[in-house]
Order: structure tokens, then sequence, then C-alpha cells
């Protein structure tokens, strides 16, 4: 069954109210800006064409979301588990303190990508970059993956300023050599051993299939991994505690 | 470009904004007194019109004076009077004071702003206005009939004001001479930046942290002679460490300088600001990035806006639709010939 929502005209109240009703694969047509999507929602299946609004999926508690083009800032903001798949580009903070879920984007991320993910029991959300990714990439991560391809980016590096601020869980991973990109002392930065690339492997096999991508090809490239470094953890940083 | 569009534009950025203050700066809108000084003001009421009238006539040569036109709409209410004047610098009383025309009408603004009470010069450009009021942007553009103007470079703002009042003169843009600013974010460094430019003469009245951007750029790029990259780059400054890992040294010493020179000019906390003034635009998001702003394309138009969807408004088709980087500014200057 397919049920499809032509947005122009609705706010996002209203726009959120015909989700909420709706049944079955839900497209969204001529989206422009509404707010909030899905937000809070479960076991719904919505592809939105158009542009949506700022928090799309914020506190997501399961089922997908696809977004035909671009998305704007702060996509699955704190959700909890499904997955969001974004074919365009996205904003600033997507993921901000995500908990559980996936967010997979075929393109660039803006500022942020990743702030505050954690993880807990056998949550563990996942967030892959098809393209490159703004500074502050991983900012204050305590959980969970963050994974930057870089397709298609022949200028480096592939990851804006500061990447990496205030980590202290998860693991980040890069495509990418990493040649001249600073990372603070906190963090421990190396090539990914084959141990390290199987914990990405399946969902990196979840997201070429997803975008018709060819996972050997990606995966025949030098990936750098970022963990915390638990030998040099944040001390005296504000006070002598 | 009639304002039309722009207030179709502001539409879907409904929630950005709560109601106390929305606003345009339109340029290109005043041809046949384009020579003149459009000074846009409010007036508490009839009186305070009058005295500053007076005040003006010492000053300037006022050749047509006028109500601004509005149209009664129920989501606009208790307005001020609200008055323009087109008007030239009284040469004499200019060369008393030994002053350039610009830096004179610069001072008459901030006189009446923070000596007349009840009084606001909030418009004082050169074939150019700004029309602000308390109420949601879509609002304000139908209250001042902007579908009537046509101009070459529009900004429009919605006010969602967390620390200070929302009034009529606290509505973005912010204007002084031809240079008005669009502000998302918050100044941490207000007042550092306030008794910084207050010791060069201006006054900062209007009970918002945006006016002072205003007073830094005229400060910057009229007083000081600066180029908007130069001004961008004391403004937004980059970081020591960013500076130090600069690879052309001329670069490293120039921005170097500037953080020397206008140490009380960097602005803090989250901005994303569009600065407007003749001929132009250039947009500037704060170093660290903490509001969003996009920028597209479509022919020869540029559309700047903290969101996509803004854009997507006015032009569907938009085309290299991008976000700059923070503390890069994005300079889109008229082609020549089109003014």
């Amino acid at each position: 069954m397919k049920c499809v929502i032509d947005a122009k005209g609705l706010d996002c109240a209203a726009l959120n109210e015909r989700l909420r009703r709706a049944e079955g694969r839900i497209e969204i047509s001529g989206c422009l800006g509404q707010r909030f999507l899905a937000a809070g929602m479960s076991g719904k299946t919505i592809a939105i064409s158009g542009v949506p609004g700022n928090a799309l999926g914020a506190y997501l508690n399961g089922g997908e979301i696809r977004v035909r083009g671009n998305a704007q800032d702060a996509v699955g903001d704190t959700m909890n588990d499904g997955r969001i798949v974004v074919e365009g580009n996205i904003g600033d903070t997507a993921g901000y303190a995500m908990r559980g879920g996936k967010i997979y984007v075929r393109g660039n991320a803006g500022y942020r990508a990743g702030i505050h993910m954690k993880a807990y029991g056998d949550r563990v959300p996942v967030m892959i970059i098809g393209g490159k990714a703004g500074s502050f990439l991983g900012e204050y991560q305590a959980g969970g993956i963050i994974a930057v391809l870089g397709i298609g980016c022949p200028d480096r590096p592939i990851v804006g300023s500061f990447p990496c601020t205030g980590m202290h869980g998860g693991q980040l991973f890069l495509r990418s050599d990493c040649k001249g990109v600073v990372f603070p002392d906190q963090v421990s930065v190396g090539r990914a051993t084959e141990r390290d690339l199987a914990r990405l492997q399946p969902y990196l096999a979840e997201y070429c299939a997803l975008f018709g991508l060819d996972e050997a090809g990606i995966l025949d490239a030098a990936f750098v991994v970022v963990t915390p470094d638990t030998g040099n953890p944040y001390k005296q940083m504000y006070v002598a505690n | 470009m009639s304002g039309r569009q722009i207030i179709e534009a502001m539409r879907p950025m409904h929630d950005r904004s709560n109601g106390l203050g929305g606003g345009f700066a339109a340029y290109g809108i005043y041809p046949e007194h384009s020579e003149l000084y459009a000074l846009h003001c409010f007036f508490d009421e009839r009186a305070t019109r009058k005295s500053c009238e007076l005040f003006l006539k010492e000053r300037f040569e006022i050749v047509r004076s006028e109500i601004i036109p509005t149209r009664k709409t129920a989501a606009i209410t208790d307005s001020p009077v609200i008055w323009r004047y087109f008007a030239a610098p009284l040469r004499s009383v200019q060369d008393a004071m030994q002053l350039d025309e610009e830096e004179f009408v610069v001072r008459t603004v901030m006189k009446i702003n923070s000596e007349i009470p009840g009084a606001y010069v909030f418009s004082s450009g050169k074939n150019m206005g700004t029309f602000k009021a308390v109420g949601f942007p879509e609002d304000v553009g139908e209250f001042y009939c902007l579908e009537e103007y046509e101009g070459y470079c529009w900004t429009a703002h919605g006010r969602y004001p967390t620390n200070t009042p929302g009034w009529w003169g606290g509505a973005h843009p912010f204007t002084l001479l031809d240079r008005s600013v669009v502000h998302n974010g918050e100044i941490s460094s207000y007042d550092a930046n306030r008794r910084s430019i207050e010791m060069f003469g201006y006054r900062c009245s209007l009970q918002t942290d945006t006016e002072v951007i205003t007073y830094i750029f005229d400060y910057l790029i009229r007083v000081q002679g600066l180029t908007l990259g130069e001004a961008a780059g004391v403004v937004a400054a980059p970081f020591w460490s960013t500076i130090a890992g600069m690879t052309d040294a001329a670069e490293r010493e120039q921005h170097r300088f500037l953080r020397m020179t206008f140490p009380g000019l960097l602005v803090t906390g989250p901005f994303s600001i569009v600065l407007g003034y003749t001929g132009g635009l250039m947009a500037l998001n704060d170093r660290l990035k903490l509001r969003s702003m996009v920028v597209g394309e479509k022919g020869s138009r540029v559309y700047i806006a903290s969101e996509e969807a803004a854009i997507r408004a006015m032009e569907p088709d938009a085309e290299r639709v991008w976000a700059p980087a923070g503390g890069e500014p994005v300079i889109i200057n008229v082609k020549e010939g089109c003014l």
C-alpha cells in the first residue's frame, strides 16, 4: 500500500499529523522546510521529495526515512532507532546525540556531524557519509561508529578542521591517509586494521547496497581509525580533579 | 526584483521567528532620489516628529518629507509614526563641523537615536531603505506594501528575541548609511564590542546586539578603509592556531596584523550575517559556524539563506547550493553597469 502526501501548504504540525495517520509506504512530495518531520515516530517507511526542514527524524524510534535530495540541519537529533538515508548532502549537526539507529548520507555533511553520538548496551549508532565532512566531525563522540568515505573527492583532506575534538568513546573511520589533518592529543589515530574494518564492514555493505556502490572498491583504500586515547585522558582541562 | 518574491521566501521560514520582529532592506528602490539620503524614521508621537524635524532642518535640506506607505493589517499593531525624508546635508553646517558628508550623516543619526527620546533613524542610505516592525516578516512585508518596490538586492529577517525586548527599533536589518545587517545568532562578545566601538563615536541605543555589527562594519570599511574581506578577517578572525598553520607568509602576517590591530572588534558567539551595501552583499558565519548558512545560484541571481528551503521557495531549480565554511566571507557584487 502506498500513501502519497502533498506537503504544499502544510505546516510542520499538519504534515506530521498526516504522517502519524498514514500507513504503508509513505511518499511526501513538495516538501519545503517543514521541521521535525517524523519526530519520535516508529515503524514508518517514508520517502521525501523536496527539502525537509531542520530536525528531520528527531527522536526517531524506528522505521526508515529516505530523502531524495538534500537534508538540512540536525537530522536524527537524539534518534534512538531506525534508519535515515539521504541521497544528497546533509546540513550541520547531523545525528546530534544519536544513541541508536543509522544515518547514511550519499553526499557531503556540514559541520559537527555525529556530535555527541553515544552508545548504550546493544545500541550502537552508525553514521556513514559518502563524500566529505565539515569541521568538528565527531565532536564529543562518546560511542558508536562514524565513517567518512570521501568518494569522488579528489581534493584532500576529506574532513574540515578540528575533527574528534573532545572524543571520549566510539570509533571514527576516515577513508583517507589523513595527511595534513590535525587531531587532538587525546585521541589515537592509526591505520585501520582488518579487525577494525570488520566492525565497519556490515554497515558499509548495507550502505553500498542502498546506493548501488561497489563495496570491494571502496574497501580497497587506506582507512584511518580514530579512538580515544585512554592513556592520555582529559584531565585537569578545567579543574584539578 | 519585487518585494513580493522576498515576502514569499520568508513564509516557509515562519517557524524560525516568533512574531517579535521582521524586516527587509532593499537596494535600488529610490532611483528618482538616488543622490539624496533616504532617512527612514520611527517617532513615538507627532510632537516627536515635529521636534526631530526642526533638528534635521538645522543640518539638512529636506527635499521630500512623507509618511512611509503602509496598509492596515490585523497582524501588525501599535505602529509608531513611520516617516521618511529625502535629504541633502547642508554644506555650510557640514564644513563648519569639519566633517566629510558620510561622517556628518552618521553623527546626525547617532545624535537623534541617542538624544531625542522617541525618535529613531533606522535607515540612512542612498537609493536603499530598511523596512521593519514587530511581527512576522511576511506580515511586515505586507504591512509596508513591499510588492510596490523594485530593487536589485534584498535582505530579509525574522526575529526570535531571546535576551532583549522585541520592539520596532530592535527588528533587523540594522542600517547605517547604506550598510545593513541581518543576523541569526547572538553575540557573546557584545559588551566588549560595544565598549570598543563607542570609543569611535558610535552609540549603541537600540537595545540589542546586532546593531554593533553594523557599526563595526561601518568603522572598518568606511573609516579605516578595509576591504570587505579584511573586515571579515577582523569580525570572524581565524584562531591563532589556524593563523600559525597558514603556509602563505603574507596571508599569515595579514591575519596576525588584523587581530592585533582590532582585537575589540572580533565578534564571538554564534552568528550568520548578511551585510548589504550599495552594489552587493557579503555573507559571513562565525568561525566556529554555530549558525547555518546556505548559498545557491540560478542564472544571474544569487541567493543566501539560513536554510536551503528558503532558497528553493524563491528558486526551486537553484544550482550550486553550498554551505560556506565558518569565517569564510561570501562576497557577491552586482555586475558592473547594472546599478
